[in-house]
């Protein structure tokens, strides 16, 4: 194990995730979508890592399978220094204490015949984090304040509370049992924008109060992740095309699609909005199952040449902690 | 460790308490159709329970000179052929009924649950073999089924109720496997998986209890259905037979002397008819008072 | 330039269980010809409910109660909802985009059918001349190859593809107005680039007005010249876009600006979040709406009804007591 990446809760190698498309009665596989297509990636500890990218990019998909919701077609996924990728589900359960994740729809991410402390508490139950009934209500007590939320309300039930605090409830349940990486998939896109500013503020403060709380924010809402991350990874159908820090990203942003991703984007200022230049791609974004040979972004790219179509190119490392996937750049 | 906020001022009440029984009971109670089927199923339930009570002769034993009689004051709805009491066997016609009616319905409702969960949740083989066994069950109409079963079982209560449950399992395998399927979409079964929580916990803490009031609608209205297939098996001289007091029994036995003692085929029909439909509103009740959007669905 | 469409103290009330909603209490605005007007605010606030008003596309429980909506000169709101007056106005005049391009087309028509049905309807054209101008319309949203294209059904297009088509299907008769109602919430923001770069092309092109119905503050910075913003069923803040961001005035408007992330901000900046939850639009009390989330608010405002919109300076309007220049902000936080 190399020591220099000890502080590096995940570690991300070659991640490949194909979903086989079958037909007939004895489903023989015609075809694979190739939801995630060879990624790599390191989160440190107490870190947070933005994941962006539009629909078919695999973001998702990369978050459920580190969270083994599936089993990896290849590569590696090293939490903690161990490779879960291979795990059997009883191996998975302890680890399963110590990885979080929170979801997109506050609405169906709640059970609706539980009481909020009941989901809350829930994670104590099934990894036997508390001892005593008293302990176990303290404990759910104790995680509804840290997310703001009123400890008398544990009895209440989901559809008692409004949008913005059903995801603090579902904050609190991915607290309970002292996660070391929560991933958070998409939590505030189904909220209003001046809720959204609360949770995001809310996962900030935990990160700075919990020590060693790494997050790992899947959006595609690059203001927010730029906002929320260390780091940034921008996915394009499968494939990691490049990472860096989240300022580094805006100022300097290397491949193409990122630099149409980053104009794409209006910025709440009709000020900056008239000095801005607008890249608008041709094309839609291609289907995984379908996906054009070499680089995938090639046809819709404006630096596009016919090398382009030859090799899948690789993600190389241009400055400190800067890699691109582009032979372009 | 995050230090504590001042709660007042980070969180706002939530939205003022809303009494889900409150809703629910109003719902309920809105159509006075409703409230009709539930006096008499009330009724029913009530009769059934107090039978011996309530039943002015012996319903099973009767005195043969007061064979065929006309409803009159010692006999109110007269007698058969043996010289029963048509109204006692009526008042214990009911307890059968309801017997047969809620234990049936407890057995299917169990083994249909069970395996509906099952195949929804596991999918792949399992949901395969599970489901096909349930579609061929339900090739069969359901009359044809519990026959079939009860000829081959021979009469009397105990297989009759194996013969309906088994024709009823698929029903509800069918019911609860969709909602199963709809449930495990949502959001907070992938959290049970995140959090590693076992199958077994999933299923029971979490599916099962937000399938259950679809599946409490579908069993108030199947009892309606199964107090009818009751009294057609025993119409058909399987099942119940006399001196056994069922329905459909009594309807059968009546059939004979529909020109001379109308009342002996009439009053145990109209009994089932009743209480059939009765059932059927107290199920739309329920279901419009649980879930409308379950309209079209059950 | 002159104005197109004017409307005056619109009220939209809906009856539910638990009371009364009044989900658009008088808002009035105007739209000039060949301009793109903002109408801004979060879920509730009842933007898209005006705009359905103003189509007269209001059903039970909903019903407009009150206001007049002139367009063209006519007041819209005197005719019958499904009186034929409103029918040749909708589609023909005033063309109205949704939200959800997944569920706004007809899955068992083909896009050549929903197309030529609106070309019948309103300009009563022949089925030769109306697949052809069809195949002409899909052309000029850049859908390629019109002519194979045009049989297909809604499932073989993607959702950028749809809503391009509802662009199509929304100017085929050459509407005076194009309503988008959150015309690209739910695509790609690269999709969501090229659709707006569409819309705007088209107002150049053809000179209708555009009204977006958004969120997306962002949105409206880049393409809008006036914008409105939306509370609880009002409009607390109106004005050029140039007023509204460089300037803003009305304190939600304020801290709606603190608290998106920018894709240019600072390293390090806090955002800072309107505290307290969104309105419950059930029986709403009479004071402002914004009253509890308010951090410049003053012992007037618990007294005195909702601020009327009042006139700040050139088009700039707004409906608050307090000038928030001067006062200084003292949010709840610890």
């Amino acid at each position: 194990m190399n020591q220099k990446q000890d502080d590096a809760i995940l570690d991300i190698q070659d991640l490949k995730m194909y979903f086989p498309v079958t037909r007939g009665l004895l489903r023989h596989k015609v075809a694979d979508v190739k939801a995630v297509d060879g990624v790599t990636l390191k989160l440190k500890k107490g870190e947070t890592l933005g994941l962006v990218g539009e629909s078919g990019c695999g973001k998702t998909t990369v978050g459920r399978c580190i969270l083994r919701l599936y089993q990896p077609t290849a590569g590696q996924i090293l939490f903690q220094g161990e490779d879960i990728s291979l795990y059997p589900e009883k191996r998975l359960r302890a680890i399963r204490s110590k990885i979080a994740l929170i979801f997109q729809d506050p609405y169906s991410s709640l059970d609706p015949r539980q009481s909020a402390g009941h989901i809350v508490g829930e994670p104590l139950k099934i990894h036997q984090w508390v001892g005593s009934k008293a302990e176990y209500n303290e404990r759910v007590e104790h995680l509804f304040s840290l997310v703001g939320l009123d400890p008398s309300m544990t009895d209440r039930f989901p559809h008692e509370f409004s949008g913005g605090q059903r995801q603090r409830i579902g904050v609190a349940r991915a607290l309970a049992c002292d996660p070391s990486l929560i991933i958070c998939d998409e939590p505030i896109s189904a909220l209003d924008v001046s809720i959204q500013a609360q949770i995001i503020n809310l996962l900030e403060e935990l990160q700075e109060g919990l020590q060693g709380l790494s997050y790992l924010f899947i959006a595609h809402d690059l203001s927010v992740v730029r906002h929320i991350s260390d780091r940034v990874a921008v996915m394009y159908l499968g494939r990691v095309v490049e990472i860096t820090r989240s300022r580094e990203l805006y100022d300097n942003p290397l491949h193409p699609y990122t630099k149409a991703l980053l104009s794409a984007i209006p910025i709440a200022d009709p000020f900056v909005e008239e000095s801005r230049e607008r890249i608008i791609l041709k094309g839609e974004v291609p289907s995984p199952l379908n996906p054009p040979p070499g680089c995938s972004f090639h046809p819709r790219c404006f630096m596009a040449i016919p090398e382009c179509s030859q090799a899948v190119p690789p993600l190389r490392e241009i400055s400190d902690g800067h890699q691109v996937a582009c032979i372009r750049v | 460790m995050v230090k504590e906020r001042n709660l007042s001022e980070e969180f706002q009440e939530a939205p003022p308490r809303v009494s889900e029984w409150k809703r629910f009971w109003r719902v309920f109670f809105q159509r006075r159709i409703v409230i009709f089927g539930l006096v008499i199923l009330a009724i029913f339930i009530l009769t059934a329970i107090f039978a011996d009570w309530l039943a002015p002769h012996d319903p099973y034993r009767g005195i043969l000179k007061d064979s065929l009689q006309q409803p009159n004051s010692t006999y109110w709805l007269g007698t058969d052929i043996q010289g029963r009491d048509t109204l006692s066997r009526l008042i214990f016609g009911a307890r059968t009924a309801l017997a047969v009616g809620f234990i049936t319905t407890g057995v299917a409702a169990f083994a249909g649950i069970t395996l509906g969960l099952m195949a929804g949740y596991f999918g792949g083989i399992v949901n395969m073999v599970i489901m096909r066994i349930m579609d061929a069950l339900m090739g069969f109409p359901l009359l044809l089924l519990a026959l079939l079963l009860a000829a081959v079982l021979g009469s009397g209560i105990q297989n009759v109720i194996i013969a309906l449950a088994v024709a009823m399992v698929p029903g509800y395998a069918r019911v609860m496997h969709g909602l199963t399927l709809s449930i495990r979409e949502n959001d907070y079964i992938l959290a049970e998986t995140a959090m590693g929580a076992s199958a077994s916990r999933t299923m029971l803490g979490h599916i099962l209890p937000n399938a259950l009031a679809p599946m409490i609608v579908l069993g108030t209205m199947q009892l309606g259905t199964l107090i009818l297939a009751e009294a057609g098996l025993s119409f058909l001289g399987i099942g119940i037979t006399p001196p056994g007091a069922a329905w459909g029994a009594m309807v059968n036995d009546g059939y004979r002397y529909l020109r001379s003692n109308p009342v002996l085929s009439f009053a145990p029909g109209l009994a089932i008819m009743i209480v059939v439909f009765a059932f059927q509103l107290v199920g739309d009740g329920l279901r419009d008072a649980l879930d409308p959007r379950l309209r079209g669905l059950l | 330039m002159t104005e197109l469409l004017k409307v005056d103290g619109l009220a939209t009330y809906f009856k539910t269980e638990s009371g009364l909603v009044k989900a658009v209490d008088g808002v009035s605005y105007h739209v000039r010809e060949k301009e793109i007007v903002g109408l801004v605010g979060e879920s509730g606030c009842g933007k898209s409910v005006s705009q359905l008003s103003v189509m007269q596309l209001i059903s039970s429980p909903g019903k407009i109660v009150g206001g007049e909506v002139i367009f063209e000169g006519k007041d819209l709101l005197k005719y019958r909802a499904n009186g034929p007056e409103m029918r040749s106005i909708r589609g023909a005049k005033i063309a109205m985009i949704f939200q959800e391009p997944m569920t706004s087309l007809n899955p068992v028509l083909t896009i050549g059918q929903q197309l030529t049905e609106m070309l019948d309807l309103h300009l009563h054209m022949n089925r030769e001349m109306a697949r052809e101008r069809a195949i002409e319309l899909l052309g000029l949203v850049g859908i390629s190859g019109g002519e194979n294209r045009i049989d297909d059904y809604p499932h073989h297009f993607s959702g950028g593809m749809r809503q391009r088509v509802m662009i199509a299907m929304g100017l085929s008769c050459n509407p005076r107005m194009l309503i988008a109602d959150e015309p690209t919430t739910a695509l790609d923001v690269t999709t969501q680039a090229q659709l707006l770069e569409l819309m705007k092309d088209m107002v150049e092109k053809f000179q209708h007005s555009l009204v977006i119905v958004t969120h997306n503050l962002g949105v409206v910075a880049r393409y809008a010249q006036r914008i409105y913003i939306m509370y609880a069923g009002r409009i607390v803040e109106a004005g050029t876009t140039k007023d509204i961001f460089g300037d803003p005035l009305h304190p939600y408007t304020i801290g709606l600006l603190k608290c998106i992330p920018r894709l240019d901000e600072e390293e390090g900046r806090k955002l800072v979040p309107i505290e307290g939850l969104p309105p419950n639009l059930i029986n709403m009390p009479s004071t402002c709406a914004f009253l509890p989330r308010c951090s410049y608010k003053t012992d007037r405002c618990y007294r005195e009804p909702w601020p009327p919109l009042t006139h700040v300076h050139d088009e700039h309007y707004i409906s608050c007591y307090v000038n928030t220049k001067e006062k200084i902000s003292e949010p709840k936080t610890r």
